[in-house]
């Protein structure tokens, strides 16, 4: 069986018609003063998931964030959880913990009470509190650290106390707002996984905001990619990457080259595409585009193979010079300038350590890809 | 730094602290002289700090203008600080910018106006003048000191550390209690303290707004000096000033011992 990416789901409920929605957005506007935030957006998120809200700042992401909290209330449109309507119910009543991005650890209290804060709110047992305060410390390795003040910790460790406080309370869905945002890069990518096996360990929704796309699509199950208050899609991380169903997607998430160009004949099997500049390419999947409609044809660096000769089998095969070359250890990235002038960017891994076709600064140089290896985008 | 200790730094220093603590220097010194001249050395004596004990009415003085402090600052403090709230926290209502206007206009207001303004008021309205229209008087114009201590504090306060309590289930109130009033607390005692120590040395507005059976230290002071400066009043001085700056000291020591142990503690944590 193919799929896309390289991971097999078994976990998906978004494909299963009869699956309950857990948390709706349904036709949510949020407007602050003349600025709106969220435009008339919907979404689907379903129990146990790993949601990631992925856009640039100032994208609403946040703001969709805070509208499940509580903090702010939507202009427009209604925000279910579990069957729930959550207007008019504060903050502090409803059944969503959130980790902020400053993590916002009370400074007066210690590591203990921190975690203990919302246990008292909900006026549990002294000695259950105890027991669970101590399993939370237990779960983020801080059993040492539990009489410690915030500013007595490193960032990883406030980091962790946050989480613990956060899902001390068993909340049904747990917010993160850019949870790893404040860590240095080795420690971000540790603390990827640790995220990860906790969801999995707790059996908890996490909705998480970043506007690390590497970090979302290590952790999510699902991405929304957002872009103006708007969902521009939504979709499993090698659905996002491998098949974007726009421009914005495709640029926004990882490397792209893109082709301008016109469907020249279309057909259920292929397409024949005529670039602007009046390169031809064939591709499998043409997705809507209907016979003259302009497109854009999109393919990633690593479907691109780079050669000194014409490779005889190839369907789709442009010549050009070789522009700039990087080598990044893993790979090697190229950059070709195609004899049209268009340039293309091609990364090959370097799976082993000597190359049989060594190519360098102005040399001749073919790119070829298989017709399935790019996607056809009419947005 | 390339400061050099040339003559003219030397002498500027030397003129400028002897104009600031020349005065307070002479007297304490007069404060400890066996002559009651107070302008004429007579040899070395503690006999005003025993008689001012005496002094029935620098005692009574004393006491009211304890009493007033510590009324008036703490009635000024949590007024202060809810009006701090109110303009940190609430930016956008009908008339805050009136309202902000007024809170902070007693800062820049001449003592004298507000003295004699609020002596105008209690005549008005038939409050006898006494213990009750000093402390009030003293609310009025202290209080705004403490908002703009508070506020200033309040602007840099992180909210999310509100909403993290909130979203953890404390209301909004408990929230307050519980989160903000304990992170802000410093700057609450700092706005105390200040209100205290200004509601100690006010003259004008108390000689303004005071009655009979409430004359505070500074008032007494002054009237005995009319009459002719004691010995025993720079005594009084001497106490006030070593009383003020115990307390001064006790205060930035704690606050150096604390922002040491914070940059240890932080040094401690980076390591691991």
């Amino acid at each position: 069986m193919k799929s896309l990416g390289s991971i097999r789901r078994d976990f998906a409920p978004w494909n299963d018609p009869n699956a309950k929605p857990y948390i709706q957005f349904d036709k949510v506007t949020k407007k602050f003063g003349e600025f709106t935030a969220v435009n008339n957006l919907s979404l689907t998120i379903f129990e146990r998931e790993f949601f990631a809200l992925l856009g640039a700042s100032g994208c609403g992401k946040s703001t969709l964030l805070r509208m499940l909290a509580g903090f702010e209330e939507p202009s427009a449109g209604r925000i279910l959880l579990d069957g729930q309507d959550l207007r008019g119910i504060p903050p502090y009543k409803r059944p969503v913990n959130m980790m902020f991005q400053s993590y916002a650890l009370f400074p007066h209290m210690t590591v203990e009470k921190n975690i203990a804060f919302g246990l008292k709110q909900e006026g549990m047992p002294g000695a259950d509190i105890a027991r669970r305060v101590a399993e939370m410390l237990k779960l983020v390795k801080l059993e040492q650290f539990a009489k410690r003040k915030p500013h007595q910790l490193s960032g990883g460790q406030r980091q962790r106390v946050a989480l613990a406080r956060s899902v001390a309370k068993r909340p049904k869905v747990l917010l993160l707002d850019e949870p790893l945002g404040a860590l240095d890069k080795k420690l971000r990518e540790e603390t990827q996984f640790e995220l990860m096996d906790l969801q999995q360990e707790l059996g908890l929704t996490f909705v998480v905001v970043t506007h690390d796309q590497e970090e979302a699509m290590t952790m999510a199950d699902r991405i929304a990619i957002m872009d103006k208050g708007e969902v521009m899609q939504v979709a499993t991380p090698a659905e996002v990457y491998e098949a974007p169903t726009s421009r914005f997607v495709a640029h926004f998430v990882g490397n792209v080259n893109l082709f301008e160009g016109k469907v020249a004949e279309r057909s259920a099997s292929t397409t024949r595409i005529t670039g602007m500049t009046g390169a031809q390419i064939v591709v499998d999947n043409g997705g809507d585009a209907a016979n003259g409609a302009e497109i854009v044809f999109a393919i990633r660096p690593e479907k691109i193979k780079v050669s000194s000769k014409k490779p005889a089998d190839a369907v789709n095969a442009l010549e050009g010079e070789v522009y700039d070359v990087a080598y990044l250890g893993d790979m090697t990235v190229y950059h070709i300038r195609l004899d049209d002038g268009q340039m293309v960017r091609a990364s090959a891994l370097n799976a082993s350590r000597v190359t049989e076709d060594p190519l360098t600064w102005n040399d001749r140089a073919w790119v070829s890809f298989r017709p399935d290896a790019g996607v056809v985008l009419t947005r | 730094m390339n400061a050099t200790w040339s003559r003219f730094n030397i002498t500027s220093i030397v003129l400028g602290f002897a104009f600031l603590y020349l005065p307070i220097v002479l007297l304490i010194v007069f404060s400890f002289n066996e002559s009651k001249l107070v302008t004429v050395w007579g040899g070395f004596s503690t006999k005003w700090y025993v008689s001012l004990f005496h002094n029935q009415g620098l005692m009574d003085a004393t006491w009211v203008t304890a009493r007033v402090g510590v009324i008036s600052a703490t009635v000024a403090t949590v007024l202060g600080t809810l009006g701090a709230i109110t303009l940190t926290r609430y930016t956008r209502f009908r008339g805050r910018l009136l309202f902000s206007g007024m809170v902070f206009a007693p800062l820049v207001m001449p003592e004298v106006i507000t003295g004699l303004s609020l002596l105008l008021l209690f005549v008005a309205i038939g409050l006898d003048r006494g213990f009750f229209t000093v402390t009030l008087a003293h609310i009025t114009f202290t209080m705004c000191f403490v908002a703009v201590v508070v506020q200033s504090r309040l602007v840099t306060f992180d909210r999310s550390l509100e909403e993290a309590a909130m979203d953890l289930g404390a209301p909004p109130v408990k929230t307050f209690f519980q989160i903000t009033l304990p992170v802000i607390l410093p700057a609450i005692i700092s706005g105390w303290m200040l209100a205290f120590t200004l509601s100690l040395d006010d003259l004008v507005i108390a000689s303004f707004t005071s009655g009979p059976g409430a004359t505070t230290l500074p008032m007494k002071i002054y009237s005995q000096v009319r009459l002719g400066v004691t010995p025993e009043i720079n005594a009084a001085c001497t106490i006030l000033i070593a009383v003020v700056a115990v307390g001064v000291i006790i205060a930035s020591i704690a606050n150096k011992r604390r922002e040491i142990q914070r940059q240890l503690d932080e040094r401690a944590a980076q390591r691991g």
